[in-house]
């Protein structure tokens, strides 16, 4: 006897697959729902609530906010003390970034082109057992790390560095009292938390460019130099401004890190979290937060046009 | 005229295995070169170790006389056309093809007109705009093989080019590279597993196994003359007989290889078998004829009356056909 040509459907899964083969849109329309709901409704509702908030302003007398769509609340962000929080933050999360990527890529580096095997786990472990721990225990024990009777302190003088440890602390501005007290020390902490965010896309991104590219460039007769800078950096490109993306916009929002590391100076993140908790004023709360969102738009546009995404 | 390459017992070792073992190789000036051999069998490491990219853990390399140990890749004046072409995605054709000169230095206006003189070369002329991701698998073929010659290369390696494209089109590059090759007077090797590729190309070609030299000569030597069984097997199409059967067709108790094209078939005779299969290859037909448990074709060329699957035949050779192999 023959094996039948058509086979009849039976039960529920053969159904909702033949249900699906008939109507692919149907099964798109499943497989999105959920996500555009979040997405859609609750994500990008919020944002669009923030964004009409920022163009209230709150009455100086009563202190209550009023409904109407004014740009007074942007005026106000240009005000000297608020303009030096935005500039502020602005210039931390460039070094932070900057810190980062010089940091990562010898280590994203590493385990594109070398690391095989036990030292693939051993890098990904690496890079990710930080996260794992509680974000808020890792700054604490950099404060104490970084404390004037810490374990630096007490290196620098073990080792007879001391000296050095000195001058860097009395740079002007970025100097201080000690290191858990100055924005260097601030800018270690940052580094340190936000480096796996930078250190992973770039690996991702150098992982891509073929072994034979490289070749293909020493054969033609560039030197490591050349091949660094006409081949790897443009190919692993989008992979740092991935990274970047997250080393900057994480750096711009976060207000714990420069409530306990540093001199106590107000960062975007810091001036949000009062503003919307004991001053009330959620306008003004609104119109920082859309600040980081402008600063990354302006920030993308711009690597774009320098082609930065060419090799995507 | 010298040597373009020469290897000097020249071994390659990772760890156990012996990628390339005591290789002795000379290349002449301007030859075409080929390196025939199964996957794993050192070819490529060879190409690898004229191209510095990988250094030979004993022995001697030489390039135009000199020993070339000390040399990093950059600072040979080979090139190479890659296996998967490794093309630059974030250059323009023209920047890929110029991407040699501008590593040198050479200014852009000088560098352009070199790439579009190279494009037109292998004929790609206008293509210089485009972006590789535009272009066809034998377009990007081109464009390797022109940025390849753009520094005007002693040695020319080609790691299996013409493996990822189609038959009509591996044909049809295949009779460019050849005139290429005259044309420009350049040593090319090439490396292949293509036996029909490796012997229609080459002035000479090495048959390598399992990291050594099997046999090394001219197309005709190999074909003809194939010094083991493994050469025989892999260069192909000849039938390979057991000692026995040698014995048996009148000859030696020894190895032999019986090209099929001198095999005739015969009504009757004191050789003969049974037909246990027919090929139609166009020009001909392979018939195989089952002698002493060894299936023995015999070419028949058009037009010739086939015998039927399952008859009984004969078949009659020159002797002086059957050559002898070395090996048990």
């Amino acid at each position: 006897m023959n094996t039948p040509a058509i086979f009849a459907a039976k039960g529920l899964a053969d159904r909702l697959t033949g249900l699906f083969w008939r109507r692919p849109r149907l099964f798109l329309a499943l497989l999105l729902a959920l996500p555009l709901l979040w997405l859609g409704v609750i994500y990008l509702g919020a944002l669009a609530a923030l964004l009409v908030q920022s163009f209230y302003s709150i009455d100086e007398f009563s202190g209550m906010v009023k409904e109407e769509f004014t740009l007074k609340t942007y005026a106000e962000l240009l005000r000297p003390s608020n303009f030096d929080v935005i500039l502020r933050t602005l210039v931390m999360s460039a070094s932070v970034t900057l810190g980062c990527v010089i940091i990562a890529f010898p280590i994203a580096y590493f385990a594109a082109r070398f690391a095989r095997g036990r030292w693939k786990a051993v890098f990904y472990l690496g890079v990710m057992l930080p996260l794992w721990s509680s974000y808020l225990v890792k700054v604490y024990a950099w404060k104490l790390i970084l404390a004037k009777e810490g374990i630096l302190t007490w290196a620098a003088e073990a080792t007879h560095t001391s000296g050095i440890l000195n001058a860097l602390l009395a740079l002007p501005v970025i100097g201080g009292n000690s290191l858990s007290t100055s924005y260097i020390g601030m800018f270690l902490v940052f580094v340190y938390v936000w480096i796996p965010y930078m250190i992973l896309p770039m690996q991702a991104a150098l992982e891509r460019v073929p072994t034979s590219m490289l070749e293909a460039s020493a054969d033609l007769g560039a030197t490591r130099a050349q091949t660094f800078r006409t081949v790897i950096l443009p190919l692993a490109l989008p992979g740092v401004i991935a990274g970047s993306i997250f080393t900057f916009s994480l750096t711009m929002g976060d207000y714990i890190i420069p409530q306990i590391v540093g001199n106590s100076a107000n960062f975007i993140g810091m001036a949000v979290y009062q503003l919307q908790g004991t001053a009330g004023n959620i306008p003004l709360a609104a119109a920082f937060s859309m600040v980081p969102i402008l600063i990354m738009l302006v920030y993308l546009t711009l690597a774009k046009r320098a082609g930065a995404f060419d090799a995507l | 005229m010298s040597d373009a390459v020469e290897f000097q017992n020249v071994s390659r070792h990772f760890g156990a295995v012996r990628a390339v073992d005591g290789v002795d190789l000379t290349i002449q000036e301007g030859s075409f070169f080929a390196m025939l051999g199964p996957s794993g069998s050192g070819k490529t490491t060879c190409l690898r170790l004229i191209s510095g990219f990988e250094s030979p853990t004993a022995g001697a390399i030489r390039i135009f006389g000199e020993n070339v140990s000390q040399t990093p890749p950059h600072l040979r004046n080979v090139n190479t056309v890659f296996q998967d072409y490794a093309l630059f995605p974030h250059m323009n054709v023209r920047d890929n093809v110029g991407y040699g000169l501008m590593v040198k230095g050479v200014g852009k206006a000088k560098r352009h007109e070199k790439a579009e003189e190279m494009l037109s070369l292998v004929k790609l002329s206008g293509y210089g705009d485009r972006k590789p991701s535009q272009l066809s698998g034998g377009q990007r073929q081109r464009v390797a093989l022109a940025r390849a010659l753009v520094n005007e290369p002693r040695v020319l390696l080609l790691d299996e080019p013409l493996g990822a494209l189609d038959l009509k089109l591996r044909e049809a590059m295949q009779d460019e590279l050849k005139a290429l090759q005259s044309k420009l007077g350049i040593t090319f090797v090439f490396v292949t597993h293509d036996q029909h590729e490796a012997l229609s190309m080459a002035d000479s070609l090495a048959v390598f196994s399992e990291g050594k030299i099997a046999q090394i000569g001219t197309p005709a030597d190999i074909y003809d003359r194939p010094r083991t069984r493994f050469v025989a097997d892999f260069v192909g199409s000849s039938n390979v007989l057991p000692p026995t059967l040698t014995r048996a067709l009148g000859g030696p108790e020894s190895w032999a290889s019986l090209r099929p094209e001198s095999v005739r078939l015969a009504e009757a005779g004191p050789i003969s078998g049974v037909v246990t299969g027919l090929r139609y290859l166009g020009a001909a037909t392979r018939v195989s004829v089952r002698l002493h448990d060894t299936d023995v074709a015999a070419l028949v060329p058009a037009g010739q009356d086939l015998p039927r699957e399952g008859s009984s035949i004969a078949i009659t050779f020159d002797p002086k056909s059957l050559h002898l192999m070395e090996g048990t």
